[in-house]
């Protein structure tokens, strides 16, 4: 009794995983499905079939490498935008300091299905086709707030001096930039660009408004959900899930086999 | 800094030859935000205008819409979705405190009770996120699926008479009912409610927790005194990112829930992109930001956290 | 950069730094001979820094010149000043290892062959086997010679040390100062150093100007600006003073006579910041080791011709090698006095009649229409 009092934290923290990690279980395990109908819900028997040939269903793999190319671009987009920004916040004082923070603010604290809907009025009323650049255009506007945030969060973070010391010992203004503000914030733009790939590439409502006929991974899953559930997109979504996971363990191995060379 | 003229402006006042220089310094900041600000005037305030002047506009798709300020758009859909609008708040209302129960005891795990295993555990938590969440819905469907091992396991535990009585679920049915549409918004927000909830628990000083203890509180009165309020800008932050994109949300409802169970975000996507009644979507999608906008204001007011980015 | 053959002197010529309506440094003109050890010390926002910020060219000055030898160099900026600096908690770069610091500013020259001077001066500061740490890997000791070595092995004309020793414990300051005087006698450059802690300034420096409220409130050699404080800030900012508020009885003489309260006390004119006038006030100070302490009992033995005033003690405390009390006395309510423990007079305790007895010649006379407590809290608060 007293041993799961103590430990009650443990046990609904565990809980909780758990009930985050079940979808992925799921998804893993009926990736393996042979379905009797269209729609992959119910266990029917182990098949490697959807393995073997992922992308064999089609549009299924175009969708995924339209989602990939969009992410990039989008993230390549949102953090030279949203660097910038937060460099000029916390480096520099100037007018509508407020109006600026507020504007960047505003996208966070917006249900996407707004700004969505938004700029679906905006692209109609302006007459310009939906598809590729208009995704993209999306995707660069509410990624780019994150970022900012998260760059923001690290150079408030970095010592002022550092530069000084830099301008100090003979660098101009570029080579410090270079040199010693742009490594030292690199943490911070890593993470806001993560952080955008991630969004963009499961963004769902904003594109569901914007892409018109052009189908991303998510919408391509969406539609299959009304028609039919391919068991390749279990596989398509295990895959990234290992992929993801390995790429995590791979660099904390690294990092740790990295900090165990230096002499302490 | 605050002060009225900056550095470089009072040394401008008294020393003209480096004036120049000194200009091009002031318009750095401007060049580093035009082109982001630009991007934010164009691509998400002119659209709320556009939005703001469809909203009273009237009209047909075949003859064309018209500005006509008519604002009897709004009262009209208020009136007639109210009950979305309400469900929408509701239920994200429900999905925000599930994800803090839910949430905090694991953050809180993570945060001073992993040791070694921290960095697995926070990997678990953002792991999920690389497989689309839509397929992570869609798995949903099987683990609730009607007959399944859970519906059966709530059903001898008669745990479905209790949310069948609180309308939450019909007979033995778990899918197509309000708390399959919860327990989806829940599963797919809890993210984002651990991972502030992680970083600001993080940064209180351990030695707080045994101050307190030498101070005579008990592990609870701790936990209420000391922990708790030191995670406040965790708890908003989270909630806020729940709530917002919660309550917004059409996915669950549509993917897990029937049409008792639509939400406001299905009514303007039904709108917009199959009726193509323009302005009460955007009527609708106005009345949304505004609820949420004073909801978040208020929120952030008494819980007294301003910097949130 | 070495520009030895020329007078490499740093003048400064009516700088003064506002900030909006605060002003941080009024007109300030200051002349640091080539080669010194010149220290600014002061309580923290005094200025002090700024002064030395406009000399390193990360302020510029809103009025006045800067000039390093024959140059002016006011509105040049930082990276093309022959100028270095020791930042306050060094502002070491954490992404590059040892070797890299010290060779940033050599590369940032254009220089080619670095590792001959990098390993050399790492040598100098006696960190040549760190040089592939990070910097976060070494102790706060050595963080501190490292940003040493990364401004020296550029050989500025001038290095300009902001606290650099504030964030070390006291047993390694005290090291770190000998260390830095040591470098400073080898390399033979100018070193301005900027502190809050008066013990550090006078075992380092040649010179000390004295900072408060953004002015220079006194400039001499350390046993000079002890001896003979100028004004009551100087007098109890750099160590302890005796105040005493008098009436002068006689002046004109070679010797002052003042009179307060049942004493009679006399100072040499030549020591007195004023000219005092017969009938006017004067606050005569007096340092703490300066002062002799009898039993009241034993007061024929004070020799004739020493400033005499009578008291009670009301506190005292053994250090050791000393012991300090606090006298009680009419003249003022709490006069300092260190005793050496040679030979302990057992009823020297709290509440014992005593007379403190000194020579004249140790004692100086200050303006009195000063605050007598400038400078006391700050001590305080640097310390």
């Amino acid at each position: 009794m007293r041993w799961l009092r103590r430990n009650l934290v443990v046990i609904f923290g565990l809980g909780t995983l758990a009930y985050m990690i079940l979808p992925n279980v799921v998804v893993t395990v009926f990736s393996f499905n042979n379905p009797a109908g269209r729609f992959n819900y119910a266990w029917q028997e182990f098949s490697l079939d959807a393995w073997k040939d992922p992308c064999g269903v089609a549009d299924l793999c175009g969708s995924l490498s339209l989602s990939l190319q969009i992410a990039v671009w989008a993230t390549l987009g949102a953090t030279v935008l949203g660097t910038a920004i937060a460099f000029a916040l916390v480096r520099y004082r100037f007018r509508a300091r407020g109006a600026v923070n507020s504007l960047i603010f505003l996208p966070m604290a917006m249900p996407e299905i707004v700004m969505a809907a938004s700029l679906l009025a905006l692209f109609l009323n302006m007459g310009i086709q939906l598809g590729f650049w208009t995704i993209l255009i999306a995707h660069i506007m509410f990624c780019l707030s994150f970022v900012v945030a998260a760059v923001k969060a690290r150079v408030l973070s970095m010592d002022p001096r550092l530069e000084e010391a830099a301008r100090d010992l003979y660098a101009g203004p570029v080579q410090t930039f270079l040199r010693v503000t742009l490594p030292i914030a690199a943490p911070g733009i890593a993470a806001g660009a993560l952080l955008s790939f991630a969004l963009s590439f499961d963004d769902f409502i904003i594109t569901n408004f914007n892409s018109g006929n052009t189908v991303t991974f998510p919408m391509f899953v969406w539609g299959s959900a009304q028609r039919g559930t391919p068991v390749q997109i279990n596989v398509i979504g295990t895959a990234m899930f290992v992929i993801a996971v390995l790429v995590v363990l791979v660099g904390q191995m690294v990092g740790n086999r990295r900090k165990n060379a230096q002499p302490k | 800094m605050s002060a009225p003229a900056t550095p470089a402006q009072a040394a401008v006042a008294a020393e003209p030859p480096v004036h120049r220089a000194s200009l091009r310094k002031r318009l750095v900041p401007y060049w580093l935000l035009l082109p982001g600000i630009l991007w934010l005037l164009v691509f998400f305030v002119l659209p709320m205008i556009y939005q703001a002047s469809t909203s009273v506009q009237t009209g047909s798709l075949e003859e064309g819409f018209q500005v006509t300020w008519h604002f009897q758009t709004y009262w009209d859909a208020l009136t007639e979705y109210y009950p979305q609008f309400l469900r929408s708040l509701l239920y994200a209302g429900t999905a925000t405190v599930l994800c803090l129960l839910l949430g905090y005891p694991l953050a809180y795990l993570i945060a001073f009770k992993a040791g070694r295993w921290r960095n697995l555990l926070l990997v678990l938590v953002i792991a999920p996120f690389f497989t689309s969440f839509l397929i992570r819905t869609l798995a949903w469907k099987t683990i609730l699926a009607d007959g399944g091992p859970v519906v059966g396991v709530l059903n001898t535990l008669h745990v479905l008479d209790v949310t069948s009585w609180l309308g939450m679920t019909q007979g033995d049915r778990v899918l197509a009912t309000p708390l399959a549409v919860v327990c989806g918004l829940t599963y797919n927000f809890l993210p984002f409610m651990i991972l502030p909830l992680y970083t600001s628990l993080e940064r209180i000083d351990t030695r707080l927790h045994e101050a307190a203890g030498d101070l005579y509180a008990r592990p609870s009165t701790t936990f209420r005194k000391v922990t708790f309020p030191l995670s406040m800008p965790g708890v908003v932050s989270g909630t806020l990112l729940t709530f917002i994109p919660a309550s917004g949300d059409y996915v669950n409802a549509e993917l897990l829930g029937s049409t008792d169970t639509r939400m406001i975000g299905n009514v303007i996507q039904s709108q917009y992109l199959r009726i193509l009644d323009y302005p009460t979507a955007a009527a609708l999608s106005f009345i949304l930001m505004a609820i949420v906008l004073i909801m978040v204001t208020i929120y952030i007011r008494r819980a007294g956290t301003e910097d949130l980015v | 950069m070495t520009d030895k053959t020329a007078g490499g002197d740093v003048r400064l010529a009516g700088i003064s730094k506002h900030y909006g309506s605060f002003t941080a440094v009024h007109p300030l003109d200051l002349t640091i001979p080539q080669g010194s050890f010149f220290a600014l010390l002061g309580a923290s926002g005094c200025g002090k820094t700024t002064t030395l910020r406009m000399i390193a060219g990360l302020e510029e000055p809103s009025t006045g010149t800067v000039s390093l030898g024959e140059r002016e160099v006011t509105h040049l900026p930082p990276y093309k000043r022959p100028v270095n600096t020791v930042f306050q908690s060094y502002a070491l770069f954490p992404h590059l290892d040892i070797y890299e610091n010290v060779a940033f500013g050599l590369r940032r020259r254009g220089i080619k062959s670095v590792k001959k001077q990098v390993e050399d001066m790492l040598e100098l500061v006696e960190l040549g086997q760190f040089a592939q740490r990070k910097p976060h890997q070494l102790s706060g000791g050595q963080q501190q010679r490292v940003a040493v070595a990364r401004a020296l092995v550029n050989h500025p004309q001038v290095l300009l040390l902001d606290e650099p020793l504030g964030a070390l414990d006291l047993k390694l300051r005290r090291q770190m100062q000998l260390e830095l005087k040591r470098i400073q006698t080898e390399v033979g450059i100018t070193f301005v150093h900027v502190t809050h802690d008066q013990e550090e300034a006078m075992t380092m420096a040649d010179t000390v100007a004295v900072m408060n409220g953004g002015r220079v409130e006194q400039l001499g050699a350390p046993a000079e600006l002890y001896e003979n404080p100028k004004t009551t800030f100087v007098a109890n900012f750099l160590g302890t003073s005796n105040l005493i508020e008098a009436e002068v009885l006689e002046a004109g003489g070679s010797d002052v006579l003042v009179g307060s309260a049942d004493a009679r006390l006399r100072l040499p004119a030549a020591r007195c910041s004023t000219t005092p006038t017969a009938g006017g006030k004067l606050l005569v100070g007096v340092r703490p080791e300066k002062i002799s302490l009898v039993h009241a009992a034993d007061e024929d033995t004070v020799a004739a011709g020493r400033n005499k005033v009578r008291g009670t003690i009301s506190a005292s405390s053994f250090i050791g090698v000393s012991t300090q009390y606090v006298i009680d006395s009419p003249v003022c309510p709490e006069l300092e006095v260190y005793v050496q423990n040679i030979e302990r007079d057992a009823r020297l305790v709290p509440g014992a009649e005593v007379v403190l007895h000194w020579n004249p010649e140790h004692t100086f006379g200050l303006d009195a229409a000063q605050d007598i407590d400038a400078g006391i809290e700050t001590v305080e608060e640097g310390a």
